[in-house]
């Protein structure tokens, strides 16, 4: 009893790695997101939380200092829809890991993290470039299984996971993935699947007993559906034409569902019901190419168009470069091409940081820089939505990651002696 | 754009009356096809279809200019990709060519003067590696018509046999400062086929587009692709490809030599025209330039042993992702390089992806450049070099933002053999020019204005006159 007790400590210890440290980042202008920005600001941090940010912070003779004077300070970067650690290489397939079998193309009890790689080559870039936190997402299928954030630090499975689950993850734009021939009745699947889920809380003991009507999915995928029925986890629905996203606010409505859409190709058509009925959506800024007839009016300004009308929006990849993955480092520059297509600044910040924390319930702990948050902090040599703009530092939990990823190692022994 | 685009449509009616009376010799002089240089002209007229000549140009170009009027861009800073940044800078463009640049150019009286404060000025950017138009938006099967994935090798296919000039991601790519394009055909075979060389230009046809006298490219394909895709009838294998390429070339070789000969004699019947080695003559003949999708160091190192024992040149090798790791061999050979700026890890040959590629292919005196292969990247290739400048700095190499402007303009010209046309701001050189709302390496830069042969074919503050394919219309919305 006592060994296995010291086990569950040590476990716990593990769980959250903390760096007994001190470390006072001044002279930036830090951008807490949770509030204006501050000029010549300091944040504290110990033992790998957030203790204090302001104009005005005692900073403790024995910390140490990191000048940021010229520099900015943000909240480490949230990327909300990404495959890091599920897939290392696309057309490896032994290294593929997002998508369940399912029954019959339902797979609400995948848990993709219980699969995750955290020795992912991939996690290394990705927290250079500022991003320190991604939410993983199951592919394929009508409900693709779970979500989940996870941290981009070096450690045990154990370690990187966030939070599990943050979200269950769904499709209405795809009657073939579905299994079904036509959107309506992928909608209509959907719709028996939820009531089937209710009937289920109803009747446990009966279906237990084998003594309920067939029900369209066995209990381990109706259990994890429990939660997004009763509006307990966020539902993320992939919709881009503008009916398929009043479809799914119609589905939300009807079952109470806590929505969130993503694609959203065509939302700002519907950016009025969005806002209403208090829909967040997950969306880029960087394409507006009519490439299926599902998205014939997608285009560059949805993002700014959504906020106008008052929806909270997240900002994701949304061109062909890889950005739920190898390239899920280039979500700044998704926010950048939105402030240039009309978005506030702030807003664009905001959607890659506390927005997505909020949605999946992460922002006590991320998103923001406030004293009693974890220390996910980066500091930036100038406009982090620049190309010209590098992450100096990166901290997650408060300890500052330098690993060279192993680009850097490819780049080291290669570029030219003089560079050297 | 509107009114544009009715111009474009009689020039077209017009050409297309024209050309049919004109004997081919005339057409291909007409259309600016490239002079042959190996091959003697047969001293009577060939019969439509009889021959297989070097040269022979048989869908032309019928591309003419849009209207224009003489431009004066001032107090801008324009990157020329042909020497220092010129501070409050001055173009002049005048009958489609760039007709002066400098610090002190005065307004013609004619002219339309546009005040460049605060702007930047470019050549317009040239990608040498698109599907647009083969790869069409909606992406349909009906219009995905960028592979012919029945043989390893067909070199007898021609990319612009499959361009539907109506894609909306065309107007989008200019809309980006593209002026200039190739149109590839995909990379599932060894050899996938002919590309072609347009200009992002509103057109019924793909003759319409058509760059008149750019060069044939010949698409080739290394590595993952060709041996996925033919994996039950082979190649199965990179040596499987190899063998695949060799044995193509030995055809092509004896192809030539037959007709070379007879072209030189005209005695008995000609031989049997080939579309597939008529094109691999020609490409060993030196009249139309290889683009090898490549991606990995050691197999760019076995194609250029293969053009050597066969006797061709490749002019660039694309895709590729290990091109620093052989550098100085590209260099060696005066092979292109057009990469990308950050792609990677989507399949094994893409793994060792690194952000300063194109920095230090470039450092060790290879000729570096972007490449798009995506209707998305194609409108951002400006920022795409500035992701890979600034990693190139990162690593430690100063990559001026004057180097940085050729990979996006003067060295993809040199790609399509059309550096002597456009890919700089020079006086002489055709009037492709960018107007950037700021500097072209900002995430927050647009396109402003855009001029193909000084006519300006792009005006973001004009939405009347915006380039509208007819599949947008009634689809997609006015105001996207």
């Amino acid at each position: 009893m006592r060994r296995l007790l010291l086990a569950t400590v040590v476990l716990a210890a593990a769980s959250l790695p903390v760096w007994s440290q001190t470390i006072a980042i001044t002279g930036g202008k830090v951008y807490p997101v949770s509030g204006p920005p501050i000029t010549n600001g300091t944040v504290l941090i110990r033992d790998g939380v957030i203790v204090a940010v302001g104009a005005n912070v005692n900073i403790p003779a024995s910390a140490q200092r990191i000048d940021a004077t010229g520099k900015i300070v943000t909240p480490g970067l949230i990327n909300s829809i990404t495959t890091i650690g599920l897939v290392e290489i696309g057309q490896v397939r032994d290294t593929n890991d997002a998508a369940a079998k399912g029954n019959n193309n339902i797979a609400a009890a995948f848990k993709p993290w219980e699969g995750l790689n955290p020795a992912s080559q991939i996690f290394a870039p990705t927290r250079a470039e500022g991003v320190t936190t991604v939410i993983i997402t199951p592919r394929g299928g009508l409900v693709s299984g779970q979500a989940a954030a996870i941290d981009l630090l070096n450690g045990q499975r154990s370690e990187v996971i966030r939070r599990s689950p943050v979200a269950m993850i769904a499709q209405i734009d795809d009657a073939q993935s579905a299994g079904t021939n036509s959107r309506g009745e992928l909608i209509a699947k959907l719709r028996t699947l939820f009531d089937d889920v209710k009937f289920y809380v109803g009747h446990r003991l009966d279906y237990d007993r084998a003594a309920t009507r067939t029900l369209s999915a066995p209990a381990a995928d109706l259990e994890p559906l429990i939660e997004v029925v009763y509006g307990r986890m966020p539902i993320v629905i992939d919709a881009d034409r503008v009916d398929e996203i009043d479809a799914a606010l119609a589905l939300a409505r009807e079952y109470k569902l806590k929505l969130i859409i993503s694609g959203g190709a065509e939302s700002w058509l519907a950016a009025d019901r969005l806002a209403a009925a208090h829909v967040p959506v997950l969306t880029g800024a960087m394409n507006n190419i009519p490439d299926s007839f599902a998205r014939l009016n997608q285009r560059q300004e949805t993002a700014a168009m959504l906020r106008r009308a008052g929806v909270q929006v997240v900002l994701v990849g949304n061109t062909d470069g890889d950005e739920n993955r190898f390239n899920a480092r280039n979500i700044k520059y998704e926010a950048g091409n939105a402030v240039a297509y009309g978005m506030n600044y702030d807003d664009a910040l905001r959607a890659i940081t506390l927005t997505p924390a909020e949605l999946f319930g992460l922002s006590d702990r991320v998103g923001s820089l406030q004293a009693g948050r974890d220390a996910n902090v980066v500091v930036w040599s100038g406009d982090p939505f620049e190309f010209s703009t590098r992450a100096e530092h990166v901290f997650i939990h408060g300890r500052e990651f330098k690993e060279p990823s192993r680009q850097d190692l490819l780049i080291e022994r290669y570029k030219p002696k003089a560079s050297r | 754009m509107r009114s544009l685009y009715r111009i474009s449509l009689v020039a077209c009616l017009v050409l297309a009356f024209s050309i049919q009376q004109m004997p081919l010799a005339q057409q291909s002089k007409d259309s600016g096809q490239a002079k042959p240089e190996a091959s003697p002209s047969p001293s009577t007229p060939p019969g439509p279809g009889g021959i297989s000549t070097p040269n022979a140009d048989p869908f032309p170009s019928t591309y003419q200019t849009f209207p224009r009027r003489t431009t004066l861009i001032r107090n801008a800073t324009i990157l020329t990709a042909a020497g220092p940044t010129l501070q409050n800078g001055s173009v002049l463009l005048r009958d489609g060519k760039i007709a002066a640049v400098g610090t002190n150019v005065n307004a013609p009286a004619d002219a339309v003067v546009i005040d460049g404060t605060g702007k930047y000025v470019t050549p317009g950017i040239i990608d040498v590696h698109s599907h647009i138009g083969d790869y069409p938006a909606p992406g349909v099967d009906a219009n995905s018509d960028g592979n012919e994935a029945t043989n390893p090798v067909t070199a007898n296919v021609w990319a612009e046999h499959s361009v539907w000039p109506q894609d909306p991601q065309f107007p989008r790519a200019l809309a980006g400062g593209v002026t200039t394009m190739q149109i590839l055909p995909g990379s599932a075979n060894l050899i996938g086929g002919r590309s072609v060389v347009v200009k992002v230009v509103p057109a019924r046809t793909v003759q319409g587009m058509k760059f008149p006298g750019a060069k044939y490219g010949l698409k080739m394909a290394c590595g993952e692709n060709p041996k996925r895709v033919y994996q039950q009838r082979g190649p199965s294998t990179r040596m499987g490809n190899v063998a695949g390429y060799r044995a193509a070339w030995i055809q092509a070789e004896a192809y030539r030599r037959r007709w070379d000969t007879w072209n030189a004699t005209h005695k008995g019947d000609p031989p049997t025209r080939d579309l597939g080695l008529e094109t691999l003559a020609e490409v060993l003949r030196g009249n139309i330039l290889v683009h090898n999708h490549c991606y990995r160091a050691d197999e760019m190192a076995q194609m250029i042993d293969i053009a050597k024992e066969f006797g061709y040149k490749i002019r660039a090798f694309h895709h590729t992702v290990e091109g620093y790791k052989v550098a100085e061999l590209l260099k060696a050979n005066n092979i292109g390089a057009a990469e990308w700026a950050d792609w990677g890890g989507f399949k094994m040959e893409a793994n060792d992806s690194v952000k300063a590629n194109l920095a230090i292919t470039d450092a060790m005196g290879a000729r570096a450049m972007i490449h798009s292969d995506s209707a998305l990247g194609a409108q951002r290739l400006n920022q795409e070099v500035a992701k890979a400048m600034y990693a190139g700095r990162a690593a430690g190499i100063n990559v001026t933002e004057d180097q940085a402007i050729k990979w996006l303009t003067i060295n993809p010209a040199w790609a399509l053999g059309l550096d002597d046309k456009i890919g700089s701001i020079e006086v002489g050189k055709n009037a492709d020019v960018v107007l950037w709302s700021g500097n072209p390496f900002s995430v927050y830069s647009r396109a402003e204005k855009v001029w193909i042969d000084g006519a300006m074919m792009f005006d973001r503050a004009d939405k009347t006159e915006k380039w509208r394919t007819d599949f947008e219309l009634g689809l997609v919305k006015e105001d996207n």
